[in-house]
């Protein structure tokens, strides 16, 4: 009972350190700008649906950017899986594209804006449906292709990366033995390669979503952005209210270590099997 | 023992492999061999003298450099449900229950559900595994894992199975256990059965007939007719010389 009791409170001790010092340099400070009370932010936080200095609430501006992460990061994954599992399986495949692929590699994703800008614009799904007006519009026009676009390139790399590297770590035991089971070719990629590299996978998708979701911020301050959780916490800046600077700071943790936690429970869950086994 | 039909012919097999340095190695070299239908046959042989090649080219994993390999009159050029392979260990599926593990080959070959796990429990109740079919592989000790392995083999009802090294890594009480399991499914189900080993112990318990492989390159050293009857004792003089003599051969051959 008394062990459980502490191994619930040692995690809260450094936050609660952090708010102590954070409430006596906010006094000592006094200054709204450099340092606003926490009390100031927590009231921000606890009334996510109230409007903002015109921006919108927290919670919409959040999930505008959840919808553009997802989006980009979804079609991330539908390259980089089925790339990364051909590349890892098949040998010449792998060297076809592979010294091609690295060359782009240590781009960092940031680095693609004024190409992206050159060749976007802003453009966005609104764009290509045609629409320009109605609030359908309104929501078709968040998703920018130029932000699509960096998120995918931020979230891309970590998954073809893992899943190459969980296809050619593959024992080939076991694929030889589904061969002599009577596996198709087929079969052997949807029931041996795909499952057995499926941790593998997982992890590279977890690291890719966190990624994705640091690149957001950058490309949320890209021209024509006019919503989203990185946006708010520029155009908060210009208007020197650091407090929603801070809420914003704070939900994009926590939606980030929310999104981890769920695929930490997934590989916990789905995946203990490889704990063990070879 | 009477005229049975031969079921595996091999004639003329070699295989050679490129090194690393561009130079070709003779892993196995004009192999020809019989294998009688429901006959029990173990390969022995120091490592490296080519057994797994040959029994992974008779199951259709990899291509003869020269030679063939015929199953019935048909020639094996890849994997077909008549002839199962069984290694010697982690090949079982990490992530499928026992009972979905036995019941793969069935569904690769698109058999419904219902049945495959019917077909699947009756092969594990065989091997005395029916306990632990919703346990996974990682769950299992070695002993067990291999008695799954050969289910699953078995599930698939092949006409022929091989076995290379199947008990290799058990311990030695472990092995003895599942070499007497083995024959008893072998009675009942009247498997073609070819196992390599290097445990001639092991070779002269299960075989009718065993047959001694030399290295470099791999090849068929002699073959001999076990004619020591069932259930066998390892006790019996007639044992301890086939032994000896088997474990001379091997000298000569290394
Ligand atoms: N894929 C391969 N590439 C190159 N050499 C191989 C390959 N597989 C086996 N060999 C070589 O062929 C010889 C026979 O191997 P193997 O059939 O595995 O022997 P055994 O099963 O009798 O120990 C060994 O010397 C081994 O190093
Ligand atoms: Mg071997």
């Amino acid at each position: 009972m008394k062990a459980r009791a502490l191994s619930l409170t040692i995690p809260l001790i450094a936050p609660a350190l952090l708010a102590v010092i954070w409430v006596i340099l906010a006094r000592q400070i006094g200054n709204q700008v450099i340092l606003p009370g926490i009390e100031q932010v927590a009231d921000l936080l606890g009334h996510p649906t109230e409007d903002l200095i015109s921006m919108g609430s927290l919670i919409s501006n959040v999930l505008v950017s959840l919808v553009r992460v997802i989006m980009g990061y979804a079609i991330a994954a539908l390259v980089a899986i089925p790339l990364g599992i051909v590349m890892g399986y098949y040998g010449f495949i792998f060297k076809f594209f592979n010294g091609f692929l690295n060359l782009f590699r240590p781009i960092p994703p940031l680095a693609w804006v004024p190409l992206v800008m050159a060749w976007f614009g802003i453009s966005s799904l609104a764009t290509v449906v045609g629409l320009e007006t109605g609030q359908m519009y309104i929501y078709l026009n968040n998703i920018k292709f130029s932000m699509l676009f960096i998120i995918f390139i931020g979230a891309f790399y970590p998954i073809l990366t893992s899943t190459i590297h969980g296809v050619r770590n593959i024992n080939t035991t076991l694929i030889d033995s589904a061969r002599v089971l009577g596996a198709s070719e087929y079969q052997i990629f949807m029931k041996v390669l795909i499952p057995a590299s499926m941790p593998s996978i997982i992890t590279g998708m977890r690291i890719g979503l966190g990624i994705a979701w640091m690149c957001l911020v950058s490309a949320e301050m890209l021209p024509g952005s006019l919503s989203g959780i990185g946006y708010m916490i520029t155009h908060a800046f210009t208007l020197a209210s650091t407090d929603i600077v801070i809420a914003g700071m704070i939900s994009i943790g926590v939606v980030g270590a929310s999104m981890d936690m769920v695929f930490r429970r997934i590989e916990h869950k789905k995946f203990s099997w490889r704990r063990q086994a070879r | 023992m009477t005229q049975q039909n031969v079921i595996i012919e091999i004639e003329k097999l070699s295989k050679e492999y490129s090194t690393e340095r561009g130079e070709s190695f003779l892993a196995i070299d004009n192999i020809n061999l019989k294998i009688q239908e429901n006959s029990f046959t173990c390969i022995v042989g120091p490592s490296g003298c080519g057994k797994s090649t040959i029994l992974r080219i008779a199951a259709g994993l990899e291509k003869a450099t020269s030679g063939t390999v015929h199953y019935r009159s048909d020639p094996v050029t890849k994997p077909c449900g008549e002839i199962g392979l069984v290694f010697q260990e982690y090949s079982l599926f990490p992530w499928l229950s026992v009972i979905d593990n036995v019941a793969a080959g069935l569904d690769f070959a698109g058999v419904e559900k219902e049945k495959r796990d019917e077909e699947a429990t009756r092969h594990l109740r065989m091997v005395n595994m029916l306990d632990f079919k919703d346990a996974y592989p990682h769950e299992l000790s070695g002993g067990m894992r291999q008695r799954v392995a050969i289910a699953r083999a078995l599930a698939n009802d092949p006409d022929v199975l091989l076995m290379d090294e199947p008990f290799g890594a058990l311990d030695a009480h472990t092995r003895i256990l599942l070499q007497q399991e083995l024959l008893k499914v072998w009675e009942l189900t009247r498997k073609t059965i070819v196992l390599v080993t290097h445990s001639v112990d092991e070779a002269i318990f299960l075989a009718d007939k065993i047959l001694i492989m030399a290295s470099r390159p791999g090849r068929i050293r002699n073959s001999l007719e076990v004619n020591i009857e069932r259930p066998r004792s390892r006790a019996i003089p007639e044992f301890g010389k086939m032994t000896d003599y088997i474990l001379k051969e091997l000298e000569y051959s290394m």
